[in-house]
Order: C-alpha cells, then sequence, then structure tokens
C-alpha cells in the first residue's frame, strides 16, 4: 500500500494565511545561551506522570546524569544539564498555561560543565532490537519537541509488527514567528536523517517522508541534499496555518485522515517533529540525553534569533541575551502567537517543549465581545471542519452534552476561528473551559464510582473478617481441647503463638486502613 | 522589564475582521444601488433613507438604554443603520414618512431587540419590517413612482409630498405613479394578456423591468464587491439566483406567452438587493456551507412562485421570512463532517 500518490498534495479544510514573520530571528545563525547560574527542571515537562527524583537536596550531579526517572509508561526522565549542585527541590513556578507551581529540581551550576564517565553510546544501532532502541531514547528523555511533549519512544512502538507504514516528520513550522526547526534544518540537516534513519529502525517503518512549507526554501535545499542516497523523501506543502498540526499534515501528505477519536496509528502512520529526531540522533549516536534544544527569541526583543539552551535556563537569560527588551513589551508568549500562552513573569525556566519566546506589544484596547452574528466565517476556517459558533453557543450555555455531540473534542484549538471572528469573541477560551468542566465532571463520576466500589469492597470484606474471625475462634477451641491432648508438643505451641500474633497485627493494621479508607 | 506580563487567552494576533467593519462595507455596497434609485425614482428614495436612518438609531438607541446594553458600543456596530438602508430601498419612494417611521420602529424594536438584539434574532429585522408595513397599508405600499418620470418631483415636493400628503397644484398621484413590472405583469396575465402584448406598455426594459434593470446591476456591481472583500460567501446570492432563475427557465419553456425570462426575474424587483444584501444576513441565514445552498435556493424558488402564483407582486420578504424559519432544521441537518468522521457526506 502506497499512501503516497507522487507529485501531488493535498489539502485541509479552512486555515488561514498569516504573516509569517520569520525573518526577524531566521537571519541570524544559532546561538548559544549563556550558563545562568540557576537551573530550574520542572519534574514535568511532559505529557503524562511527573518524573520522581533520583536526587536529594544537596547532591553533586554531573551533566547528563538522570535526576528524575520515568514513574511510568507515560512519562519521562529529567537529566541534568550541567554539572552542579541540587539546592532546592520545591515546587516553583513553572510556564504551563495555569500559571500555577509545580515540584522542580534547581541546580546550581558549577561551571565545570563535567559530564557523566560514560555516556551510552549505541554503536550500531540496526544491531540492536527495536524495543532495546526505543528504551534507550526512552532513558534519554526525548519528548516530542514540537510542542505537546508526548515521550517519543510510545509513538516508536509500532504496536504488532508492520503496523506502521510511514514515518512522517514534521518540519512545517506553520506558526508565525517561530524558527527554531527552520534554522535547526539549515544547520544539522544531517543530525536530522540521522534520527529518521534510528526512527526507521525503531518502527521498522516502510518509508519516511519529511512534510515542510514550501517557503522554507533553504531549509528544503539543506534538507534534500541531506537525504539524498537514504530513501527518505521530503515533500513541500503549501505554506497555510496550521498545516504543521498533526492531523493536518498527514491528511496533505498523504489523503487520509485520522479517525475521530482515533490516533496516526490507526491509519498507519507515526508523526514526529524533526527536533525529535535531531534529538534523538544524539542520544543514539553520542549517548547524549535531552538536556538543551533550540528556543526562537523573537519578536521585541533587541536582536531576535535561535539560542541553543540548557533545559531549565530562565527566560530572563535568553531575552538578556538577545539583547533584552526592545520597544514595548506587553505580553510575553512561550510558543507561538496562535497557540503559545503567555507567561507571568520571566523568572519561568525553559523546559523540554519550549519552542519560542515572543515579547509582543500590550493587546489592543480590550472590548467587550459582541454577540455572536452567525457569520460562519469561524466555521469556513476550522480544519477540524466544526462548527465553532455552535460549540461556542453550547460553551456559553454550558450544555456539555450537546457540545460533546458537536464534537468539541477534536477541536485541537488552533486559534483560526478566534482570529477570524469579527464580534471578537475568544472562542478557544471557551472551548478550553467547556473541556476541562467536562474533564472535572467525568474525574468527579470516576471518583464516585470507585467510592461506591471501594463501600461495597468494604462490606463484603468486613463480612469476610467476620467469617474468618469466628473460624479462628473455633480452631482455637479444636486446638485448645487438641493442645490438652498434646502438651508435649512445644513446638508447635511456640508456631502457633506466632501465628496468633501475626494474625492479631493483620488484624490491627486493616482496621487502621480501614479508618484511612473511610476518612 | 521583568514585571507582571499581562495575561490572555490564545490567540494573540489581533483579529483583522471586526461587525463594524462587516456593517460598513455593506453599506459601502448600497451606495451604487441607492444612487441609481435616486436617479431613476427621485428625491424621495433619500428622504425615506434618512427617516428610517434617524428612526432606527433612535429606536436601537433607546432599547440599548433600557435593556442595559452599552449603548455606545452596539450603536456604532452599524447593524441598525443596514437594517434602515435595506428597509427604505423596499418602500415606494413617494411613502408618506409614518409609514417608514412604523415599519422601521417595528423592525429594530419588535423583531431585533425584543428578540435579544444583535446575533439572537430569527428573523430579518427589515423584511419584518417591510411585511408589516405592505400587510397594514397595502395601497400605500403599492404606489410606486413612475421610473425616469419626464417631470420629476423636486426635492422640495417631495419632501411637501411625504411629511404633508400635498402635491403641486394641477399634479393627480395617478401621474406620477405607475405599477411596477412586476405589478404590470400580474394585472396584464391577470387581464389573460400574453408576455408579448405587454410589450409596448414600458413594462419591460432591455433585459429586465423598465428602470429596475438598472437598479438591479448596481446592486448586483456592490454585491460582487462584497464577495470580493469576503464580507458575503457566495453560496446564499449563488444559489437564490440559480434557484429563480431555474424555475423561470423552466416555465418559459412549457409557455413563454404566461412566464417571464429568468432574465426579467433576476433584474427586476427586489431579486439584486435580496441576493446580495437581504438573504446574506448572517443573523437570520445558515450558516454551513451546504446549508446555505438550501437556503438560499428556497429562496429564490419560493419567490419565484409567490411572483408567478401568489396574492403579491413580489415575493423576496416572505420567502426570507419562511427560510429564515427554516434555519435551525437546515442548519442541524447540513453539519459538516468533521475531520476524520466517516458517514456524514462533506
Ligand atoms: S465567527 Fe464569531 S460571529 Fe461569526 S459565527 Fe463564528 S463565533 Fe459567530
Ligand atoms: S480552535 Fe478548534 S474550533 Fe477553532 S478553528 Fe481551531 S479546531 Fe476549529
Amino acid at each position: 500500500m502506497s499512501l503516497l500518490h507522487p507529485g501531488t498534495v493535498g489539502h485541509f479544510h479552512g486555515g488561514l494565511k498569516l504573516e509569517r514573520h520569520k525573518r526577524e530571528s531566521c537571519d541570524r545563525p544559532i546561538g548559544t545561551c549563556p550558563l545562568a547560574d540557576e537551573l530550574t527542571l520542572p519534574l514535568q515537562q511532559h505529557i503524562g506522570e511527573p518524573a520522581e527524583p533520583l536526587v536529594r537536596v544537596g547532591d553533586q550531579v554531573r551533566k547528563g546524569q538522570m535526576i528524575a526517572r520515568a514513574s511510568d509508561y507515560v512519562s519521562a526522565p529529567v537529566h541534568a544539564p550541567t554539572s552542579g549542585t541540587v539546592t532546592r527541590i520545591e515546587a516553583l513556578m513553572v510556564p504551563h498555561p495555569s500559571g500555577l507551581s509545580a515540584p522542580c529540581i534547581v541546580i546550581e551550576p558549577d561551571g565545570e560543565d563535567r559530564w557523566i564517565d560514560e555516556l551510552p553510546v549505541v554503536n550500531d544501532y540496526r544491531s540492536l532490537d527495536p524495543s532495546a532502541l526505543r528504551n534507550r531514547i526512552r532513558e534519554a528523555g526525548i519528548v516530542g519537541l514540537g510542542g505537546a511533549g508526548f515521550p517519543s519512544y510510545i509513538k516508536l512502538n509500532p504496536g504488532r509488527a508492520g503496523q506502521i507504514d510511514t514515518l512522517i516528520l514534521n518540519a512545517a513550522e506553520c506558526e508565525p514567528w517561530i524558527t527554531c526547526d527552520d534554522r535547526l534544518i539549515r544547520e544539522r540537516a544531517g543530525r536530522i536523517v540521522a534520527g529518521a534513519e534510528i526512527m526507521i529502525h525503531a518502527l521498522q517503518a516502510r518509508q519516511c517522508v519529511i512534510g515542510i512549507e514550501d517557503e522554507m526554501h533553504e531549509a528544503i535545499a539543506a534538507l534534500r541534499q541531506a537525504v539524498e542516497g537514504t530513501g527518505i523523501e521530503v515533500i513541500p506543502v503549501p505554506t497555510r496555518y496550521p498545516a504543521g498540526g498533526e492531523k493536518q499534515l498527514i491528511q496533505v501528505l498523504t489523503g487520509l485522515e485520522v479517525p475521530v477519536n482515533g490516533l496516526p496509528l490507526d491509519i498507519g502512520i507515526t508523526c514526529h517533529n524533526v527536533g525529535t529526531a535531531a534529538a534523538i540522533a544524539d542520544a543514539v549516536h553520542e549517548g547524549r540525553p535531552l538536556i538543551s534544544r533550540i528556543v526562537t527569541v523573537t519578536g521585541q526583543v533587541g536582536e531576535p534569533r535561535n539560542l541553543d539552551t540548557l533545559i531549565g535556563t530562565p527566560v530572563r537569560t535568553l531575552i538578556e541575551h538577545c539583547g533584552g527588551y526592545a520597544g514595548t513589551p506587553g505580553r510575553l508568549i512561550m510558543g507561538g502567537p496562535m497557540m503559545g500562552f503567555t507567561l507571568r513573569n520571566d523568572t519561568v525556566p525553559v523546559i523540554k517543549t519550549t519552542n519560542c519566546l515572543l515579547v509582543m506589544d500590550p493587546p489592543a484596547r480590550h472590548e467587550t465581545p459582541m454577540p455572536c452574528i452567525r457569520c460562519g466565517e469561524c466555521a469556513t476556517v476550522c480544519p477540524a471542519r466544526l462548527l465553532p459558533q455552535q460549540l461556542y453557543w453550547y460553551a456559553h450555555a454550558k450544555n456539555f452534552d450537546r457540545i460533546q455531540d458537536y464534537d468539541l473534542f477534536e477541536c485541537i484549538e488552533c486559534g483560526c476561528c478566534a482570529h477570524v471572528c469579527p464580534s471578537h469573541i475568544p472562542l478557544v477560551q471557551y472551548y478550553r473551559y467547556a473541556k476541562t468542566e467536562i474533564w472535572n465532571m467525568e474525574r468527579e463520576k470516576e471518583r464516585a464510582d470507585l467510592a461506591r466500589e471501594r463501600h461495597e469492597f468494604r462490606l463484603e470484606r468486613l463480612e469476610r473478617e467476620k467469617r474468618e474471625r469466628e473460624e479462628r475462634m473455633r480452631k482455637k477451641k479444636e486446638a485448645l481441647s487438641k493442645s490438652n491432648k498434646g502438651k508435649d508438643d512445644p513446638k508447635k505451641a511456640a508456631i502457633e503463638a506466632a501465628l496468633k500474633r501475626v494474625r492479631e497485627k493483620q488484624a490491627r493494621a486493616a482496621q487502621g486502613s480501614d479508618k484511612e479508607n473511610d476518612a | 522589564m521583568s514585571g507582571v506580563f499581562i495575561q490572555e487567552s490564545s490567540p494573540h494576533l489581533m483579529p483583522g475582521n471586526s461587525v463594524e467593519r462587516m456593517m460598513r462595507h455593506v453599506l459601502y455596497a448600497l451606495v451604487p444601488g441607492y444612487l441609481v434609485c435616486v436617479v431613476i425614482f427621485g428625491w424621495g428614495v433619500i428622504i425615506n433613507a434618512v427617516i428610517a436612518t434617524v428612526t432606527a438609531l433612535g429606536c436601537e438607541a433607546l432599547m440599548l438604554y433600557w435593556r442595559k446594553r452599552p449603548v455606545g458600543r452596539f450603536l456604532s456596530d452599524h447593524s441598525a443603520v443596514v437594517t434602515a438602508l435595506l428597509l427604505a430601498i423596499c418602500l415606494p419612494p413617494l411613502a408618506p414618512w409614518w409609514l417608514t417611521v412604523l415599519a422601521t420602529g417595528f423592525a429594530i424594536v419588535v423583531a431585533k431587540h425584543l428578540y435579544g438584539g444583535l446575533g439572537y434574532n430569527p428573523f430579518n429585522p427589515a423584511m419584518i419590517g417591510y411585511v408589516v408595513a405592505i400587510i397594514s397599508f397595502p395601497r400605500e405600499m403599492t404606489l410606486w413612482v413612475m421610473p425616469l418620470a419626464e417631470q420629476p418631483l423636486s426635492l422640495l415636493q417631495s419632501l411637501q409630498y411625504q411629511l404633508g400628503g400635498s402635491l403641486p397644484a394641477g399634479l393627480s398621484i395617478d401621474a406620477i405613479t405607475a405599477a411596477t413590472p412586476l405589478d404590470a405583469i400580474k394585472q396584464a396575465l391577470g387581464r389573460s394578456l400574453t408576455i408579448h402584448e405587454l410589450g409596448g406598455q414600458r413594462v419591460f426594459g432591455l433585459f429586465g423591468g423598465n428602470g429596475w434593470e438598472w437598479i438591479s446591476l448596481a446592486f448586483l456591481a456592490g454585491g460582487v464587491w462584497l464577495l470580493i472583500t469576503r464580507t458575503i460567501r457566495w453560496q446564499i446570492p449563488v444559489a437564490m439566483l440559480g434557484g429563480m432563475a431555474l424555475m423561470a427557465l423552466l416555465f418559459q419553456f412549457i409557455d413563454a406567452d404566461q412566464y417571464p425570462s429568468p432574465l426579467f426575474h433576476l433584474f427586476t424587483g427586489g431579486t439584486m438587493l435580496g441576493a446580495f444584501f437581504i438573504a446574506t444576513d448572517p443573523v437570520t441565514a445558515s450558516t454551513t456551507p451546504r446549508g446555505r445552498i438550501i437556503y438560499g435556493a428556497g429562496i429564490g424558488i419560493i419567490t419565484w412562485i409567490i411572483r408567478t402564483w401568489g396574492g403579491y407582486p413580489d415575493g423576496v420578504a416572505f420567502s426570507v421570512l419562511l427560510m429564515n424559519m427554516a434555519v435551525p432544521t437546515i442548519d442541524y441537518y447540513t453539519r459538516p463532517r468533521v475531520y476524520g468522521e466517516k458517514g456524514r457526506g462533506e
């Protein structure tokens, strides 16, 4: 089965032609961000469970040392980006739309940047079993660098053999202002292709294509040169936001749609960001875990550019290295102008998923939104082909059943609808609100179900305990009558006594935990 | 600067469009049609427009104040002016002032605000105003000025008639009014004349209704500009014109003596105005792409039916209101197929 019709690229519904603002940061080569006085490493920089700390305050760590391990299947370890001392492990402000605090490990660098003694280099990955290869990638703490931060090794698991036909590398950096992938491709296309080959092996994929926006000319040329002789194909796609959305890119490249409530895996595709590919090459060929990434610093700053930055570096350090704030900075955005989120201040750290820091003007006069005039513009541009006005209507009315009939959860929060809405309704905000409410309701329900189950379980246990007690009494009586007969066996009696003590202890413990459960 | 930055939800780009801008575009697009109307029917057109606009703004402000809405913010969206001008152009050019005030007031107060104001009204307010007027005052509503009269009334004479009801000495109302082409056809066919026999009666112009064809062309031009600026989308106008033309073509085929040509239907009465300016009112129209085609085609077909067999000469207003009623159903059954969903067609 070939998914691709050579020479033709499809299109996706809706989308926007946006001013790109790429040149600002893309004309300068990637710089290196200086070492900050303190690196703050949140335990959760990915989708899934937070990592578990492996170090304590006061510990000395080396560069590349794992300082927190994956706590679950969907989780990722964290490594020390440089050598130094762990000074704090506590809840600190992290870059997250909620603006909340979360547990972090803080490292004070010693300035020596000493690596761990032995890097787990894989000499010949082709001889390695794909699952061992995936494990290496997992141990290196690699998550999707395109934004969402899903642990990469999971997406490199093809399920049953031969299920993955096509590996798609996403180089369509469709949001305005962001250029970290563009610069990365221009300067390190070889790393990306090396990563792609590792991923092909891990997935046992049949083919690999790189989707890239057709206006990224230099990057396309660099990639074309790098893929020569590898069988990997570079396919330019029309520049249109959000061409780099996973589902949109898949549709453009293959003409296939990821089923509702499904995964790309279901149609034999898996999609990774080019930055992730480069990180995988580093992890496998050099044994280097994910401890740095390229971040675009742009907008109202002195010298917009891309910086190779250690994870954990405070945002302020990057801005200062790019000539500080310029003009009238009013908004500090992590990510792009369409899907990024505003930061309250610049002390939060860069994390694995930070692709861009964008400084923008204060927003123009905040006026109250007008009512929806049902113009349908939002539906015209919605790449998920939803009816945003209906979603808004039901979110507004808190009708969370109906809103799911209108496929709220297929919304990718691309912001196209809000951007064209003549009434300036913050549509995406309503969708996020509705999603959160529905999640909360479901969690509530789950908790209630669990509580009920637990209650039933407890009744059952009490019943069982009662039965056991009676049984014990009976046995005791029997034993008593027996021991009257066989007093000559002290060993047995000792065992009996010990068992009794243990049983009593267990009963007490059970009662104790019972109380806990009831609490 | 490391202080506290402004918090807001994405997207962070300034939206390029606004309700005010859309309404302003509609107003610009009305200019050519209005100008041609003035040339053909005289000053009365302007007088109607002024009376309607003043009434609409007054009613809008009062209703906003009464409903405790930000008066300034909503008044500046121009939607009341658009309603006023769309309604005024449908009224006879020499309509008495009270008729205009009544129709406009009803449109704004009842059809718009009592239903919840901008965005919530299920029926097109201008068309409600028009229908109320034509049902209550059928005589006044059918007194149309003769197109391109040889001695048109001056501004002052028009004012005197519309405000005071008096005509210059020696002039009777019959001398300056004439049946509209659609009226004429209705009456003629009622007297079993054929379309051809009507030829000499200054009913037909070059290709449409006499005089009306130029007005229609001007509205068409404004409408095309609205399409180009993406203020409106193509589905509704194209479907409405298509639906009407198809009906006319079909019946012309059956009997050319009884049924006027598609071209005549398209270029007379309120067809062009309806297709580009009235049926496209976003609030009351269908919002899905396929729904808009059904909605537009419905209006075109019903208009033709009313013109042909109904009791009123033109049917745009009634068909718009009828289709308004069908919008929730149309929207429900024409939901687009969501990305990744099988089944429902696109
Ligand atoms: S773009 Fe805004 S005003 Fe238009 S239908 Fe969508 S939500 Fe309503
Ligand atoms: S944010 Fe959601 S509803 Fe709006 S355009 Fe994007 S996918 Fe559609």
